[in-house]
């Protein structure tokens, strides 16, 4: 099932007006259902490397995880010699999705539908009634002469494992995973995936009614943090003159918001916290009981953004990975996973999960990104020969020393046009 | 148990649906003792024993700070919610602390929106005996809910 892709017939991205470079975002490039189909071809199917999961995810042998790669479902499965496959989640006979749970642990995977069988790596290890079936001596029906098990296993996906999380691509010819992120964006990665092993501290699950860019984009928009979550600013965890950095690859695809809280406390400091209104205190300051960490080297908040597929969480002692699943133009999935490091404490790991109180489909500083996504992709519907305008810090593409800008978002969709509109 | 308490448990209940659904969040810490939690969590993680909630709080400090997060700090769109809550199971009964369960459902109905099933599950529950009547010093509840629509401001 190897076979090449069909490329999607190009349509006319003329249409598409733009306007200052991409200061200016069309809205139809949200809700044209053309458009997406070839965004899922052009970012998710080829040429890009996307998040499947975590290692500690499936950490023995015959363990698997059903995810998504774009709007396939995929596995991402350990096999008895533990290495790690990711194979799609169609049956070669008549497509099933045969894999039905979403996790577990298996020595073989087989189609309820005709009982094909195949191993942890994908390949087809034997069909039902192959060579047909005896009566009165004669065979009747079978597969054909030339039918062969090697050709009709799962299609596999390229694998790229790094500091214990996994992503996959089903183009075989794509760029190594390193040169995929560029070395910029690695070294933030790489401060966060730092080769100690993960353990999984749960899920969160959201349908955001909403195009998947409108996520990416959120992550890439240091400009709303302190207008929109209030409780950031209330409770003094975000001020726009903290010390920050936006960074993006060469491409401008991918990003690092990296900023720095001036007073990045200790458990004292922390435990008096005081707000910006300074009349403002929590009633219970373990919500804020920040406690820096070695591998942090300077920055308390980064949040990277993968193109297409996923956001890298530091927040403080909150770390998280959170994949963006498209599903048709108007809604995605967003899929958070909280982890911690082995060499964590209990009461590191009770931290964790206190500030992740700040953070997913109900945090205190993420539960308003998901509505204000949900309100902009509804003028998007109404409205589609409009556009936004990202055009704080100028029109053009740069890395920043501050965060009074949205570059990153311009980057984004300069990268957009230049693979869209090839 | 007798009567009086298991009529006591069943308004405890009731009152609680009442008081998350009506919009007055100040009164929703004031069913739990001080020393208490409220874990909302997705089925996945509780089956799987990973410990991450959607919500977790263990005091009633961290329940009057979410209730100061809905009102002045959480920007979202404004909606009804309507909790139907089935009658408690008890799991256990103790000295002055009755285990007990019940299934919930609940609605929401947005501005100029359909009512629509946005949250679906189970608590588990501890309830106290206080000066004030029963309370709950812990509440556990475990939504089958595979998908949150967006997002969950109101406690549930
Ligand atoms: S569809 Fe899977 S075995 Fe026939
Ligand atoms: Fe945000």
């Amino acid at each position: 099932m190897n076979a090449p892709h069909l490329e999607t017939p190009p349509i006319p991205l003329s249409s598409l007006r733009w306007e200052r470079g991409t200061s200016r975002i069309p809205f139809a490039a949200y809700n044209d259902p053309e458009l997406h189909k070839r965004e899922l071809q052009r970012f998710f199917y080829d040429k890009h490397w996307c998040y499947v999961g975590l290692e500690a995810e499936i950490p023995k042998p015959g363990d698997f995880k059903r995810t998504n790669v774009g709007e396939r479902s995929v596995l991402l499965v350990r096999a008895m010699d533990s290495a790690i496959h990711v194979v799609e989640n169609a049956c070669a006979h008549r497509g099933v999705a045969f894999c039905r749970e979403r996790h577990g642990n298996r020595d073989a995977f087989v189609c309820p539908y005709h009982q094909w069988n195949y191993a942890l790596d994908g390949r087809l290890r034997g069909v039902p009634m192959r060579h047909g079936v005896k009566r009165d001596g004669v065979v009747q029906g079978g597969m054909p002469a030339d039918f062969k098990l090697a050709d009709h296993g799962l299609t596999k996906l390229k694998v790229a494992v790094r500091g214990g999380v996994v992503f996959a691509s089903f183009d075989h010819q794509v760029e190594s995973f390193e040169d995929f992120l560029g070395p910029d964006i690695l070294r933030y990665f790489d401060r966060l995936f730092d080769g100690r092993k993960l353990h999984v501290l749960g899920y969160n699950r959201q349908r955001i009614p909403g195009n998947w860019k409108l996520m990416q984009e959120n992550i890439k928009d240091p400009y709303h943090p302190g207008l929109l979550h209030t409780w950031f600013v209330v409770f003094g965890l975000w001020r726009a003159d903290n010390q920050s950095q936006m960074v993006m690859d060469a491409k401008g695809r991918h990003a690092a918001m990296i900023s720095t809280r001036g007073n990045a406390g200790t458990v004292s400091e922390v435990s008096r916290v005081s707000s910006f209104k300074q009349t403002m205190n929590l009633h219970d300051p373990r919500f804020l009981d920040i406690v820096p960490e070695p591998w942090w080297n300077g920055p308390t908040a980064v949040m990277t953004t993968l193109f297409p597929s996923v956001i890298l969480q530091q927040q403080v002692n909150s770390v998280s990975t959170r994949q963006i699943i498209p599903d048709g133009h108007g809604h995605f999935d967003f899929v958070w996973t909280h982890f911690g490091f082995e060499d964590d404490t209990p009461e590191m790991t009770q931290r964790r999960l206190r500030q992740a109180n700040l953070f997913g489909p109900a945090g205190f500083v993420s539960a308003d990104d998901g509505e204000v996504i949900e309100f902009s992709q509804e003028t998007f519907e109404a409205k589609p020969g409009h556009r936004t305008l990202v055009e704080l810090g100028g029109d053009e593409v740069a890395n920043t020393d501050h965060m009074v800008t949205e570059t990153l978002i311009r980057g984004m969709y300069r990268y957009w046009r230049e693979v869209m509109e090839s | 148990m007798s009567f009086e308490d298991w009529m006591a448990l069943n308004q405890l209940y009731s009152d609680y649906a009442i008081a998350v659904d009506s919009g007055r969040w100040d009164s929703w810490p004031e069913f739990f003792i001080e020393d208490c939690s409220y874990r909302l969590q997705p089925r996945e993680n509780y089956d799987r024993g990973f410990p991450l909630a959607t919500l977790s709080f263990e005091s009633k400090g961290m329940l009057k700070d979410r209730v100061y997060g809905i009102q002045e700090t959480l920007f979202h769109d404004p909606y009804y919610q309507r909790h139907v809550v089935g009658t408690p199971v008890i799991r256990k009964l103790e000295a002055g602390r009755i285990h007990a369960e019940a299934n919930y459902a609940v609605f929401r109905t947005k501005l100029s929106g359909l009512s629509t099933v946005y949250n679906v599950g189970r608590t588990i529950d501890e309830v106290v005996r206080t000066e004030a009547g029963f309370k709950f010093a812990s509440r556990l509840v475990i939504y089958d809910s595979e998908m949150i629509p967006n997002s969950i401001i109101y406690p549930i």
